[in-house]
């Protein structure tokens, strides 16, 4: 058995790659990948304490998760296509319009 | 009583109707403000000829106040001394309404002023038929506003704007004693009207106030005089007494109409009405009635002597003006309100007539007032010089005109009241023969001797003209009332038609008095004597008085100065006045205020300025900002509860 504790320590890791590819990474595809990245740390999460508890809840939540993942993909991809015929550009530098 | 409703009304209707629709007159308020005046006169006549045998009317024309014991109604008390007083004042507010047609012709402020001339006459009826200190108060006020608002018609003129706030304020001062004396009357009797203040006083005779309370010391005087001293101030202010007056000469600066309706014959009498009006208080006020006798006297004595020396032709019968009302105030404290009323009555005729005889001067020089630039008139405007005569004789107290009844009555009423009467009585023979001096004065430089009008290299030529007949008609009627007025008055026994509401004062023991007609006959000689010293140094070209000048220069400097009152206040309160306010403006308010609520301002800008920078619009950022912030967050719940 694989103990609790490597899943957790599996699914930070990840969830840290994700989360400074979100914060450092100037390109917006890349950034809407971490995205998925750390939506499926938690996804590992779900599932490693699903296990650990016998509880099913979890795996039915990763379920939801999965599927909220797949749509903001879709609605991301939308958004990224978009601003991209606006701004000729995919580096989140040029996306500024929340500053005066 | 609807008759005595309407005379009221009328003028105020005048007033409604100029004073809303007044762009659409274009110069002919007058078409609607004087048939209405002349209708309310009517009226006034009738029911002054009715008062004779009809009894008094109270008329509640609406409530008004009605909290608790307060009991304040609008009403329209028509009794003998109200009947009188609103005769002479519709008379002379329709004389004026048709004299101001002629002097103002041509104004651009016409129909304003006709607008304000009937509210004026309407508040001055509803002054004088107030059956209670309230009503009585609101029409006090609403008469000095029309005042401040007449005055200051010329508004572009500095002078002016300065007179009607000199009048105004002045005024205030008077009018807040005014309030507090009705605070007070009706804390001690619990009612501000006449019909219920008159019977209590005599059982609040002995009742006496501490008027220390508040510093915790005791000096108990009787509430009585308190009232009526607090009363009398507000007479003071309105009637331009001294130490109050200064503002009335200062009114002269608005046009001559209201000089003569307002400032001569009808508002600066409101505080002789009052006093009068209020005397069975003031006749159980004996200290009170002591200062009103002396503040009247010496009112007379210091206003004739600054006539004396005045060059502004206006000035002069205003100063003559303020010491005529002081007789009338000096007898009212001896007990003679009836003399004092009767002298108010013929002073209306006559004082309207001299006001209105210097403006028709004044108008047909274009202006000019000051008498030194006149001279020689008589031929010009013959008719002005005839009215003015008569009413500078009936100021001078000469029979058989007007004044001479009513002055000379005021002397020997004054003269029977023992030795304190006796002594102003010496005062007032006095002030006589300086009255009749600066009265004959004002005529010989006037109208006698050279022509100085146009001797002054003055850039056009002048041409002194007999003024239109709108101007002349009142002229003459005030003439004829001035002649008769006197007589009449004596004839038919004005003093018992009075004593309804004005007790005749019982006459005192005189001890080696003069007789009656010794005392008239005293004060015509003085009068005389007065006009002989103007004849002599007026008379024709002397070079007496500039003599008199130099060698007298002391007294001619306080006369020339008005006693320098003006000089003291303006030292006293209007320079530490401004001071202080421009101490707050410059200091509290620049300083204290402004620095604070800029300073809110300054802070929130410098703040914002420095704390918008965080905000750069970079979407990652924020939410390096928000990661670090959850990261801390769960740090420092790991360290410091699990630990």
């Amino acid at each position: 058995m694989v103990p609790l504790s490597w899943y957790v320590a599996l699914s930070a890791m990840m969830f840290v790659t994700g989360l400074v590819g979100v914060l450092i990474r100037r390109n917006i595809v890349v950034v809407l990948l971490c995205i998925e990245i750390m939506l499926n740390a938690v996804n590992i999460n779900f599932v490693a304490f699903s296990d650990y508890l016998h509880l099913i809840d979890g795996q039915i939540f990763v379920f939801f998760v999965i599927t909220v993942a797949a749509a903001e993909v879709a609605i991301g991809l939308g958004i990224i296509i978009s601003l991209f015929r606006l701004r000729e550009s995919v580096n989140m530098d040029d996306y500024n319009l929340l500053k005066l | 009583m609807m008759p005595i409703l309407l005379i009221p009304l009328l003028p105020l209707l005048g007033f409604l109707i100029v004073g809303i629709f007044w762009p659409f007159f274009k110069g002919k308020g007058h078409l609607v403000a004087l048939p209405l005046v002349t209708l309310s006169w009517a009226i006034a006549t009738l029911e002054f000829f009715k008062s004779f045998s009809a009894p008094p009317s109270l008329t509640l024309v609406y409530d008004w106040i009605r909290s608790g014991h307060l009991d304040v109604g609008i009403s329209l008390q028509y009794d003998h001394l109200a009947a009188v007083m609103l005769f002479m004042v519709t008379t002379v507010a329709m004389l004026v309404h048709l004299y101001t047609i002629g002097y103002m012709h041509g104004d651009s402020g016409y129909d304003r002023f006709f607008a304000y001339i009937s509210l004026f006459t309407f508040s001055m009826i509803m002054l004088v038929l107030s059956d209670n200190l309230v009503e009585m108060f609101i029409f006090w006020e609403a008469v000095g506003l029309c005042s401040y608002l007449l005055i200051v018609h010329w508004y572009e003129r500095r002078p002016s704007w300065l007179a009607a706030n000199k009048a105004f304020i002045m005024n205030r001062v008077g009018d807040f004693g005014f309030l507090l004396g009705i605070f007070l009357a009706y804390t001690v009797f619990g009612s501000v009207r006449f019909a219920e203040i008159f019977p209590a006083i005599g059982s609040h005779l002995h009742q006496s106030v501490n008027l220390a309370a508040v510093f915790r010391g005791s000096w108990n005087v009787p509430v009585l005089d308190v009232i009526a001293l607090l009363l009398f101030l507000g007479a003071v202010g309105k009637s331009a007494q001294i130490p109050l007056h200064p503002w009335l000469p200062d009114a002269m600066e608005g046009p001559t109409p209201i000089s003569a309706l307002i400032h001569a014959a009808t508002m600066v009498t409101a505080g002789v009405f009052m006093i009068a009006r209020m005397n069975p208080l003031y006749n159980a006020a004996p200290f009170a009635l002591h200062v009103v006798a002396w503040t009247g006297a010496i009112t007379a004595i210091v206003a004739a002597t600054i006539a004396l020396t005045q060059p502004d032709i206006k000035k002069i019968v205003a100063y003559s003006t303020m010491s005529q009302l002081g007789y009338m105030v000096m007898v009212c404290g001896l007990g003679g309100y009836g003399a004092g009323i009767f002298h108010l009555l013929t002073h209306g005729a006559f004082k309207a007539l001299l006001f209105l005889g210097a403006g028709s001067v004044i108008h047909s020089l274009s202006g000019e007032q000051d008498v030194f630039r006149m001279g020689g008139l008589r031929k010009y405007v013959g008719l002005t010089f005839a009215t003015m005569l008569i009413g500078s004789l009936a100021l001078s107290g000469i029979p058989p005109f007007a004044g001479y009844y009513s002055k000379d009555l005021i002397l020997v009423t004054a003269y029977q009241q023992g030795p304190l009467g006796q002594m102003l009585w010496l005062i007032g023979v006095l002030t006589a023969v300086l009255t009749a001096f600066y009265s004959f004065r004002l005529l010989f430089l006037v109208f006698g001797g050279k022509e100085r009008f146009h001797s002054e290299g003055q850039g056009h030529a002048v041409h002194p003209h007999e003024s239109p007949f709108t101007m002349t008609i009142p002229l003459l009627v005030l003439s004829i009332a001035t002649v008769f007025a006197g007589w009449a008055g004596e004839h038919y026994g004005i003093l018992q038609y009075l004593s309804q509401e004005l007790p005749i004062p019982p006459v005192k023991e005189a001890a080696g008095g003069f007789s009656e007609n010794a005392l008239k006959g005293l004060s015509v000689v003085g009068a005389l004597f007065g006009i002989l010293i103007a004849w002599i140094l007026y008379g024709k070209e002397s070079s007496i008085p500039a003599a008199l000048a130099r060698n007298l220069s002391f007294f001619y400097k306080i006369s020339l100065h008005k006693w320098y009152f003006d000089e003291f206040y303006d030292a006293v309160f209007v320079r530490p006045s401004f001071a202080i306010g421009r101490l707050f403006w410059q200091e509290l308010d620049k300083g204290v205020i402004d620095g604070i609520v800029n300073g809110v301002a300054y802070f929130f800008r410098n703040s914002g300025g420095s704390l918008r920078r965080l905000q750069s619009g970079q979407i990652q950022n924020y939410a390096m900002a928000m990661a670090i912030g959850a990261f801390g967050l769960v740090a420092f719940y790991l360290f410091f509860n699990r630990l």
